[in-house]
């Protein structure tokens, strides 16, 4: 018999039960929860007059909705303008009142982004089943974790029987050996798998990220791979548990100590594929063949390296290619044959799940450091993750680097990444965001979003439009 | 949960590869609390010429004629003809809950996004995979006759055309034994939590860490 990817085993050890179906019960250790997908499920534990099964397993932070400039900020969330994003937040802290689920509250200085801040507080571990009603949960796999998003259904069946209905998912390996040049990021490394493998490449899978590229990342980049597993189409991105992963945890604050932090490691040890598990599909990618990725279109497959020309639609051969290629064109008020370098930009958003964290702040804090924002930029923010995201970085200075540049330094939230606060794009303009996602819409209504890496976003602030930062 | 058990009515179709969730519902109506009432947004990019905000009366904002939705021959459609990757990008079930409330209780597409297809299941809707040239046939019949409606019966697990051909399709054992039967999840769950009860108490055991409280 063949041996077990970290899938099978992560799985396997949360199995309940296994139905004749298919089907099977899995165990969740960790449920996050925020604002948006939660009020729904809440209503439904009320109405049948159910009860979480295990309060410790929750944890809540509101992030999509809260405002992120200081002085909406400071209010509270009596303070927020929006009386419908006041009513959701407000609900978030009712609920775990009511239930008494553990939350950090709006100016709480542990609350973030709910993916920055899980891994931050050591609220998820390796090992762990984690989920919470977001497709951005991919990002805690990371850890060597089982992550995933899930619908607002099963935010209360989570929260009333402590485990999810699941079938097994396959297996896939993306590989990516060799080494990455300069100025290249785990933004680039997986931008550069989504155009490779499609956005529906990874659908059905788990996908683990491992070879040499991946296990030299740090943590933070490790998440930002596994963030946008969701982008490939996979629920559940995972990256092997290794020193690097054991060197993050420790000591963060619900993370195990002393004896029991042995212990834990011992069994965290085991995270990773057997050497010889069968994968049922397998990418492969070198680390040197990777630039600087820029998305031009409306989905992140419509990616190229920074030196790219945007394709021309009657050069491509399939129909339903050239349509969806012209649509996205269109929206994005883009021509065939420019180049990625002539894209001009009116905005620049640095934050989201994808990109908040502190290394990410440091790679935009470099390359606009003593450098000014372009005249032609209308507003470049950085926002960071957490809290704790924005206290490091301030500790820093990196707060005084990005505000010296004309870069507005903001509240952790998510803000811009779905615009669901007042930060947003008008209609037409274009951003270098270092988010996860280029759809019609997503940053504002009309708003035309091009995903990058931090120091690609903050390259781009300073002269207006694309540049390679490799040769910053 | 409402039951599914035979579904006759209207086609009507969303012929684009790649329809996010973002675009089913856009996210400035995902500030509600509720779960219903999202039938009027749905597509609202598409539908409307304007920029939807929540909490308005869409009655009288201006549409856009070219959206099928918006066209007199899809009035009361019931079941959706769409393509590729359908419901990827985010989780947000608001995508099914505004098909649903709109009156949409069967997709038809050559492949759906994980999650999206889930949460149908778990609001009533069906989901049905068929191969990308039976689709394109289906569209190509639908745009060619008016009031081209289709009967999809899940007990016997086909799809039966206007001309009485059937088509089957594939469904998992359990979720339509629950659409069927309009079987709440959590309820079928937690018949099992004597065997909950006992993975946990073996799982504390061999991993006390992942059990610390959080207060
Ligand atoms: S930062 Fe963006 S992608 Fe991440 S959780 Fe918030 S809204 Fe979702």
């Amino acid at each position: 018999m063949s041996g077990k990817t970290l899938y099978d085993k992560l799985w396997q050890s949360h199995l309940v039960e296994q139905r004749d179906d298919g089907s099977a019960l899995i165990y969740i250790d960790r449920h996050l929860i925020h604002e948006v997908t939660s009020p729904q499920a809440f209503e439904g534990l009320r109405l049948a007059g159910r009860k979480p099964w295990r309060i410790d397993a929750n944890l809540a932070v509101p992030d999509h909705n809260v405002p992120t400039e200081r002085q909406e900020r400071a209010g509270g969330i009596a303070g927020i303008l929006d009386p419908i994003s006041r009513l959701q937040v407000q609900t978030l802290d009712d609920n775990c009142r009511d239930f008494d689920i553990t939350e950090f509250a709006i100016n709480d200085p542990r609350q973030g982004i709910v993916h920055v801040v899980g891994p931050e507080q050591g609220a998820t571990l390796p090992g762990m089943t984690v989920v919470c009603g977001d497709s951005h949960t991919s990002t805690h796999g990371a850890l060597g974790a089982l992550a995933h998003g899930i619908g607002t259904s099963e935010v209360e069946h989570v929260l009333a029987t402590q485990c999810l209905l699941q079938q097994k998912m396959k297996n896939m390996l993306v590989r990516v050996d060799g080494q990455l040049k300069p100025g290249v990021t785990a933004k680039d490394v997986v931008l550069a798998i989504i155009g490779k493998i499609g956005t529906a490449g990874g659908t059905g899978y788990a996908i683990e990220f491992g070879g040499e590229v991946i296990r030299n990342l740090s943590m933070e980049g490790r998440m930002t791979i596994c963030n946008m597993a969701i982008e490939a189409g996979a629920r559940a991105g995972m990256i092997a548990a290794d020193e690097t992963t054991f060197e993050y945890v420790k000591g963060r604050t619900y993370a195990p100590r002393g004896e029991m932090w042995e212990q834990a490691v011992a069994a965290w040890r085991d995270l990773h594929s057997d050497d010889d598990a069968v994968f049922d599909s397998v990418v492969e990618l070198r680390g040197e063949d990777i630039k600087p990725q820029v998305t031009w279109g409306t989905s992140p497959e419509m990616v190229l390296p920074v030196d790219g020309v945007i394709p021309d639609p009657q050069s491509l051969a399939s129909a339903a290619e050239r349509e969806s290629v012209e649509r996205a064109l269109k929206y994005m008020g883009l021509a065939g044959g420019t180049r990625i370098t002539d894209i001009k930009l009116d905005k620049v958003f640095i934050g989201s799940c994808t990109n908040s964290r502190i290394e990410d702040l440091r790679a935009a804090a470099d390359v606009v450091k003593g450098r000014q924002v372009a005249k032609s930029i209308k507003l470049a923010m950085v926002v960071p993750g957490s809290g704790a995201v924005k206290e490091q970085a301030e500790a820093e200075g990196l707060h005084e680097i990005f505000t010296a540049a004309g870069l507005e330094w903001r509240e952790p939230g998510c803000s811009m990444c779905l615009a669901m606060n007042s930060d947003k794009l008008g209609a037409g303009e274009h951003c270098a965001s270092t988010s996860n996602r280029n759809f019609e819409g997503r940053q504002g209504f009309g708003g035309r979003t091009h995903l990058v890496s931090p120091a690609m976003a903050a390259a781009a602030a300073v002269t207006g439009h694309f540049v390679d930062v490799r040769d910053w | 949960m409402k039951s599914f058990t035979v579904l006759s009515g209207i086609a009507a179709p969303m012929d684009r590869a790649n329809v996010d969730t973002d675009l089913i519902i856009p996210k400035q109506f995902l500030k509600s609390i509720k779960r219903s009432g999202f039938g009027p947004n749905l597509f609202d990019e598409l539908r409307y010429l304007d920029q939807g905000e929540p909490g308005q009366d869409c009655s009288n904002r201006p549409v856009n004629e070219d959206f099928p939705l918006n066209q007199a021959r899809y009035q009361g459609a019931v079941v959706l003809l769409a393509r590729d990757n359908f419901g990827c990008g985010s989780s947000r079930e608001h995508a099914p809950w505004a098909l649903d409330d709109y009156g949409f209780r069967c997709i038809i597409a050559p492949s759906f996004a994980d999650i999206f297809y889930n949460n149908c299941f778990k609001n009533g809707i069906l989901p049905i995979v068929q191969d990308a040239e039976v689709v394109e046939r289906l569209f190509q019949q639908m745009y060619a006759n008016e009031g081209y409606a289709l009967t999809i019966d899940l007990q016997r697990q086909v799809i039966v055309t206007p001309d009485d051909s059937e088509l089957g399709f594939e469904v998992d054992a359990f979720r339509k034994h629950c659409l069927l039967n309009g079987l709440d999840d959590i309820g079928l769950t937690l018949e099992s939590a004597e065997a909950i009860r006992t993975f946990e108490d073996r799982w504390r055991e061999q991993s006390p860490w992942l059990f610390g409280s959080l207060a």
